[in-house]
């Protein structure tokens, strides 16, 4: 099979990679130019909260508040302060990232279902004062009209303005993919497999898990910046607790700990909800909750984590390419019993 | 108390590394660790014995910070409070622990684990721009020291594959990699055939040169082999202190715990 070959001579990377950029590329020429923007930015939220699940080990059930909470900030810099949207998207990026800080410093100390719990409570307050804070938030009707337009270029066709918003989107892809493959990603990966471990080697687990919080609602927040631009507008619901379980949602479809098994999971997810919602159906959730169950019973990697998987056990099926090299040199360890399943968030400490 | 001029009552002139006064630990009423005053000198091998639920682990979970105790203090050089310090803070002043269980990354390499380990006090850690290919400069340390625990070779498989007396082959590397001033090792050779147990015996010999060792042990061989000094424990309090050549003629210690056991001789 070329893809098995691919993987094997480490050039598959590069070429995924570059397939990838091209889907992103051409993709609002083959679906609706809105529909596309929305899975890119739902990607890149993917990808911020797989960086906490996948890698730190925590289960976030309040990136809403990052989220949402961007896309306001970045359409109160247009509206008020009337600057270009790349600063406007930056600046909700930095307010997500000190949104965070308290939030992350509070719930940190915490894992598993406890972590979940606290950071959706915070996420759920920060949904009731945008929703009283009428002056600021609009509240119910949310901030309209934000215009879409960078140096007197009008882009307010979705077509334009998905090329204007993806740069974003991939500087955000780029970022979360250096952190996990950076020696703090080492770390964190360390601090997901075990804290106690982590804390005997001289790492201050805490900070470390804060620092990623941190991180990730900052890229979170790039996400929502340029979701509230490309829509014109920043609602409340972006800053509703289900805004928080359906990124969780598609990470789980693409994959927990894939990083790229977001953007699949998101691509489903928002295009199976343009579908129905176009056919007049009602019941979206009925719809994606029975595919999220059946794909979750079937393939417990999730998606890409599913076809990683096999790609890797065909890799290591397939006999060595020259029958010297690497045949039985090295002894065998010693039968063992299997590794525990790689569980995305420890117990606890 | 300080740093007096005659500050350690038994051996002559030799201030204790590791000191601890007083400690206590209860667990809801039960006390786990009950008054228990330990010095360990420097550059010794100090072994802590006694029978199931003498208060073993939990007494080195208050040295290591892992727990806080209910009372006492514990001081390393003479004049650093490790009481209130979180494990971290505690394994870069240099007390460095092995676990009982083993107790590593899955996921990680026993290479990684030592890059991580060696990484710890530079801060490198906290470089989330760069590449992890940073983690390179590790590269040749990390090789001495799985060389050294008879792991070269097998650095560059997951560790959760390896086998149990790897395990724990990593678990001691790890630990030197920290380059500790007191090496605190929870039963070093727990669960292994008699091959290993002397393999680990050698290997503690060899690294205890330059740093002072404290094991909890359950094995009287290893004890008898490697301890200069003795602490037995027993309902959480020190029952006798001593060379193991005295202790193990001691009557109390004979009805505590060596009694019903096979290694009295």
């Amino acid at each position: 099979m070329i893809l098995s070959r691919l993987a094997r001579s480490g050039r598959g990377g590069i070429v995924l990679l570059v397939l990838g950029l091209l889907a992103a590329l051409v993709l609002p020429w083959l679906i609706y130019p809105p529909v596309a923007l929305d899975i890119a930015c739902w990607a890149l939220f993917a990808a911020a909260v797989d960086l906490l699940l996948g890698f730190t080990g925590l289960l976030s059930f309040g990136h809403a508040a990052f989220w949402g909470g961007s896309a306001y900030c970045t359409g109160l810099i247009v509206l008020h302060g009337g600057m270009p949207f790349p600063v406007a998207i930056i600046g909700g990026a930095l307010f997500a990232a000190l949104l965070a800080l308290p939030i992350g410093l509070l719930s940190v100390r915490l894992t598993g279902i406890y972590f979940a719990m606290v950071t959706l409570a915070f996420a759920q307050m920060i949904y009731f004062v945008a929703n009283q804070w009428r002056d600021v938030t609009g509240g119910e009707n949310g901030l309209q009209g934000i215009p879409r337009e960078f140096l007197g270029l009008d882009l307010s066709d979705p077509f334009f303005f998905y090329y204007a918003g993806l740069p974003f989107v991939l500087a955000g892809l780029f970022a979360a993919w250096r952190i996990v493959r950076s020696p703090f990603g080492r770390v964190l990966v360390s601090i997901r497999d075990n804290p106690a471990r982590a804390r005997a080697l001289g790492y201050p687990v805490e900070r470390y898990r804060l620092l990623a919080f941190v991180l990730s609602a900052a890229l979170a927040g790039t996400a929502g910046g340029v979701f509230a631009i490309g829509h014109g507008f920043a609602a409340l619901d972006g800053l509703y607790w289900t805004t928080s379980g359906q990124v969780v949602m598609m990470v789980i479809l693409g994959g927990i700990g894939t990083l790229w098994g977001g953007a699949i999971g998101a691509a489903i997810v928002v295009q199976l909800q343009d579908f129905l919602a176009t056919a007049g159906f009602e019941g979206v959730g009925i719809v994606t909750g029975s595919i999220f169950i059946v794909i979750v019973l079937l393939f417990r990697r999730g998606i890409w984590g599913t076809a990683r998987h096999l790609l890797i056990s065909r890799r290591q099926a397939d006999p060595p390419v020259s029958p010297a090299a690497g045949a039985a040199e090295e002894p065998v360890e010693s039968p063992e019993p299997a590794p525990a399943p790689a569980s995305p968030h420890p117990a606890g400490d | 108390m300080g740093e007096g001029p005659a500050a350690g009552p038994h051996d002559a002139g030799s201030v204790p590394v590791l000191r601890a006064r007083g400690l206590v630990r209860e667990f809801r009423g039960f006390r786990a660790v009950d008054g228990v005053d330990l010095d360990v000198a420097e550059g010794s091998v100090h072994a802590l014995v006694g029978p199931n639920g003498a208060g073993k682990t939990t007494l080195f979970n208050l040295l290591t910070g892992f727990l806080r105790p209910t009372a006492g203090s514990v001081v390393i050089d003479g004049h650093k409070e490790l009481v209130g310090r979180t494990p971290e803070a505690i394994s870069r002043l240099g007390l460095a622990r092995s676990f009982q269980i083993t107790s590593l990354f899955a996921e990680l390499t026993p290479h990684q684990h030592l890059e991580l380990a060696l990484a710890g006090p530079t801060g490198l850690g906290w470089r989330f721009w760069r590449s992890d290919r940073a983690l390179a400069r590790f590269t040749a340390p990390a090789a001495e020291l799985l060389a050294r625990v008879g792991l070269a070779g097998h650095g560059d498989v997951p560790a959760g594959s390896l086998s149990y007396g790897r395990k724990r082959a990593l678990e001691l590397a790890l630990a030197l990699a920290l380059d500790p001033k007191v090496l605190l090792l929870d039963e070093p050779t727990a669960g292994m055939g008699a091959e290993d147990v002397d393999r680990t015996i050698e290997l503690v010999q060899e690294i205890r040169a330059g740093r002072t060792v404290v094991m909890v042990e359950h094995n009287m061989n290893v004890v008898a082999s490697l301890a200069d000094r003795v602490t037995v424990l027993q309902h959480g309090k020190v029952l006798v202190e001593g060379p193991y050549a005295e202790i193990r003629h001691d009557p109390r210690v004979i009805t505590a715990y060596l009694g019903d056991s096979d290694v009295a001789r």
